[in-house]
């Protein structure tokens, strides 16, 4: 209960204004593409060497909770993904806003990400020196394994058919080989110098997502059927506008019932909040794969798992909840190991060392003053990110009324600019815009998205703790004995083969039941 | 709208045209680094300490933003840098010695010590070698006696090849004369330092900041430095040559600021003049000090020097590699 006890620092006047800064402006940078939480952090990191140490780890701490949670909403209202980690939230949250229920699910976001952020800041708090020694237990082989794991969700994510998204799965991984291999010293598939560097996740992600859709945006056109279409959601937000007192008790209601829905899908909040802390622990992986991981998951323990990819409400909170869920644990091994385990976690360790605080199992003893206020900025961050989000939201959610001409070209700009602005380079710029139209054909053709990032993330993680625990092992008993030891690699494999086995399953008895794959 | 985009035009003239460097008013308007690593790794985090007092009046007058251009250990970045980055003076960029000759030497990219001028070096990171704190070993001859007895048994871990890590790991094995399991890790020093801690391997090279970290984290045990004296950081920790092992400073990482070849002269003379001091800043030294990163200023002529003779050291160190 220690934290308790340094509450005070956070609601200094100083403390409290950086607080509402970065909550407001990582909500906004998060709802940007391209603009990532490690990039909101390391932008910020300057601004906090003047500052006393408390306060830049306040501003940090509450960029890094709401940068995370602001992801959705471009991933909901335009279906870009901000970061990896709002892939899932996409599959729901943009087919429910595109039904005009855009607040609705902005809404759910929101709360979802609060009740899984506060989760996972308490496992921080109380539970700290247990889990860094269960994040140290994920060496070269438990990774590769937790990879392949991953690698198996792809074939009932989000496809039509088990072929088809393990195909785009295969595509996904080929394009994450890209580039100039280190450990092998040689180049690969660098058809074009731009390629030199590999395909960055992050335009990879926009141009995929947001592309294509460009692109049928612009080929509908103008059209009178295309006018009334645009016409009908528009319909369910006016009646609700109508009059300005009817306008606000209609958003306090909606709020109201966006709770209750929440904790009616239970337990996606639960497998969502679990499944986020337990990937965000692990050093390396992270927040990346934790949405998927909880939203496929979710969906095979679902009474109603069908209705997921139409814009279910347990899409959106299960994915959401474990996006936000995964900011505290993934400090874990950064506060007590000096291990930082995500990318964003790496700029944050930048942040603390700058303040001379080196992170170690002693750093609540000798900087209490520092580490629990920051603890508890984010636990207060998640409550402004929730209530500005909802503000937000009802906002923002009229984006859907949009023309859809007009929407494109706001789209194309949007993809511009946040793939050009992750480094600065308009290699990206292409490669984004080549994978996207690309993608735009795949999707005709019942391929999607979802798969094919997934294996761009996972490929590369796969194959680099395979290459590194193969060398290990060369030194050491064999490459076979290496990867099937210990009890936590047999139960990757275990999972890995029920995924297998729940797909073939699947489709077996779609087929059986006259479906269309 | 004519107009507008008449004007749109005469305010770009207006930003671009005064953009002919010459010594009398450069810099006029602000500088842009290219750091060659992401945001938020030892390089990036130093290079943004030392830059920070680039606006102040007695140092350049401008503000030096850094750009990241990460990837292929630093290959994408320094490409780039040699290639495509306008030679104004208004980009410089960040080197680290000996990656880059390293990766020169070994063929594939654009680039080699004829491609910069160098301007001033601002940071010496040595590698040391560390193993995990509940390690039976305690110094360099209990993990020379290990590998001896098991040859090409001992893995040890580092932050990829071609860096300095793997240059150290090269001039162990040869100063020792055993053979060793280098295992070259893709999520680069902090991913080396994590499979020690955790004891996926026996041992490791790495930063002496961020072993220096660790070690007061109570993680690991530094065993030998790989530079040619102490290190004030780490007062008690013998040298690899104190421990008998002929090993220069070949791998100890540099730091610096470069330009472009083709800068124009009078731009290189102001920023080599300018740059060491601004270094020199108390509040620099102040915030490196603090992050453990070990400060190592050098001025131009230093620097042509040291790259000179780093080229000719690799080139042997590398040679049927």
């Amino acid at each position: 209960m220690e934290f308790l006890a340094w509450f005070g620092p956070v609601f200094e006047p100083w403390s409290m204004m950086l607080l509402l800064i970065g909550t407001i402006g990582g909500l906004i940078l998060g709802a940007t593409p391209g603009l990532s939480p490690t990039m909101a952090v390391a932008l910020a990191i300057p601004f906090t060497f003047r500052m006393e140490p408390v306060h830049g780890l306040i501003l940090l701490g509450a960029l890094y909770t709401s940068t995370v949670a602001g992801g959705a909403v471009s991933a909901i209202l335009l279906k870009i993904p901000g970061a990896p980690a709002n892939i899932a939230t996409t599959l729901d949250g943009h087919t429910m806003a595109a039904r005009g229920e855009g607040r609705r699910a902005l809404q759910l976001s929101f709360i979802s990400s609060l009740i899984g952020g506060v989760i996972g800041v308490f496992l921080l708090i109380w539970l700290t020196p247990v889990l860094a020694q269960w994040a140290l237990a994920f060496g070269p082989s438990q990774l590769f394994w937790l990879a392949i794991v991953g690698v198996t969700v792809i074939a009932t994510l989000d496809s039509k058919s088990v072929v088809k998204g393990l195909l785009a799965g295969c595509v996904g991984m080929w394009l994450g080989t890209i580039g100039f291999d280190d450990i092998i010293g040689a180049q690969r598939f660098i058809f074009h110098p731009s390629l030199s560097g590999g395909i960055h996740i992050i335009p990879a992600l926009i141009g995929l997502f947001a592309i294509p859709q460009v692109i049928s945006m612009f080929a509908k056109g103008r059209t009178a059927s295309d006018l009334q279409s645009a016409a009908t959601p528009r319909d369910a937000l006016s009646a609700q506008a109508s009059g300005v007192l009817g306008a606000g008790l209609g958003w306090i209601s909606s709020i109201g019932a966006s709770f209750v829905e929440v904790f009616k899908y239970g337990r996606s909040l639960s497998i969502g909040t679990l499944v986020g802390s337990i990937v965000g622990l692990i050093p390396g992986v992270g927040g990346q794969i934790a949405g998927l991981v909880a939203y496929d998951q979710s969906r095979n323990f679902s009474k109603e798992r069908e209705k997921f990819g139409t814009g279910h409400p347990e899409g959106i909170i299960s994915a959401e909840s474990a996006n936000n869920a995964m900011v505290g644990p993934s400090l874990v091994p950064l506060l007590t190991l000096s291990i930082p385990g995500s990318p964003t976690a790496a700029v944050l360790l930048g942040g603390l060392i700058i303040h001379g605080i080196f992170p170690g199992p002693d750093i609540f003893t000798f900087h209490p003053n520092v580490v629990w206020p920051f603890i508890n900025s984010m636990l207060l961050g998640q409550v402004l990110m929730c209530f500005f989000g909802i503000i937000i939201a009802g906002m923002v959610a009229k984006i859907v009324k949009v023309h859809h001409s007009t929407m494109a070209a706001v789209v194309l700009a949007l993809a511009l600019f946040g793939s050009y602005s992750v480094q600065l380079s308009m290699n990206d710029v292409f490669i984004m815009l080549c994978l996207g139209t690309g993608m735009y054909f795949l999707e005709r053709w019942g391929y999607s998205a979802a798969p094919l990032v997934l294996g761009l993330i996972l490929g590369p993680i796969a194959e680099g703790n395979f290459v590194e625990g193969a060398t290990i092992a060369a030194a050491q008993n064999g490459v076979f004995e290496y990867f099937l030891r210990g009890t936590m690699n047999k139960v990757l494999i275990a999972l890995a083969l029920a995924s297998i086995a729940y797909a073939v399953w699947i489709s077996r008895r779609t087929q059986a039941h006259g479906g269309q794959s | 709208m004519k107009k507008l985009i008449a004007g749109a035009a005469l305010a770009l003239m207006a930003l671009t045209g005064t953009a002919q460097a010459d010594g009398h008013n450069y810099p006029d308007r602000p500088i842009m680094m290219m750091v060659s690593y992401g945001a938020g790794g030892a390089t990036d985090f130093q290079a943004r300490i030392v830059t920070m007092t680039a606006g102040n009046e007695d140092a350049l007058g401008m503000p030096i933003a850094i750009i990241n251009k990460p990837g292929a250990g630093g290959r994408v970045g320094w490409n780039w840098f040699a290639t495509q980055a306008e030679a104004d003076g208004y980009t410089l960029g960040a080197y680290n010695v000996p990656h880059f000759i390293a990766q020169s030497i070994k063929g594939g990219v654009d680039y080699s010590t004829d491609s910069f001028e160098p301007i001033a070096n601002w940071g010496a990171d040595p590698a040391v070698f560390v193993v995990a704190a509940n390690s039976d070993m305690n110094s360099m001859a209990d993990v020379i006696d290990f590998a001896k007895a098991n040859p090409g048994k001992l893995t040890f871990s580092g932050a990829g090849l071609f860096v300095g890590h793997h240059i150290a790991a090269l001039q162990l094995e040869k100063a020792a004369g055993v053979k060793l399991a280098y295992i070259p890790n893709k999520k680069g020093g902090a991913g080396a330092m994590k499979a020690v801690i955790a004891g996926d391997v026996m041992g490791g090279v790495n930063n002496l900041s961020d072993a220096f970290r660790a070690q007061a984290a109570g993680t690991v045990k530094i065993l030998g430095v790989f530079d040619v004296a102490r290190n004030d950081f780490l007062p008690d920790v013998p040298t690899m040559m104190e421990q008998g092992y002929d090993i220069d400073n070949a791998s100890v990482n540099f730091r610096g600021v470069m330009v472009p070849k083709g800068t124009p002269q009078a731009v290189i003379d102001k920023l080599a003049a300018t740059v060491p001091e601004m270094f020199k800043n108390g509040r620099v030294a102040g915030k490196m000090k603090a992050g453990g990163s070990p400060m190592h200023i050098m001025t131009r002529e230093e620097v042509q020097a040291m790259w000179a003779k780093r080229q000719e050291t690799l080139t042997t160190l590398l040679e049927g590699l």
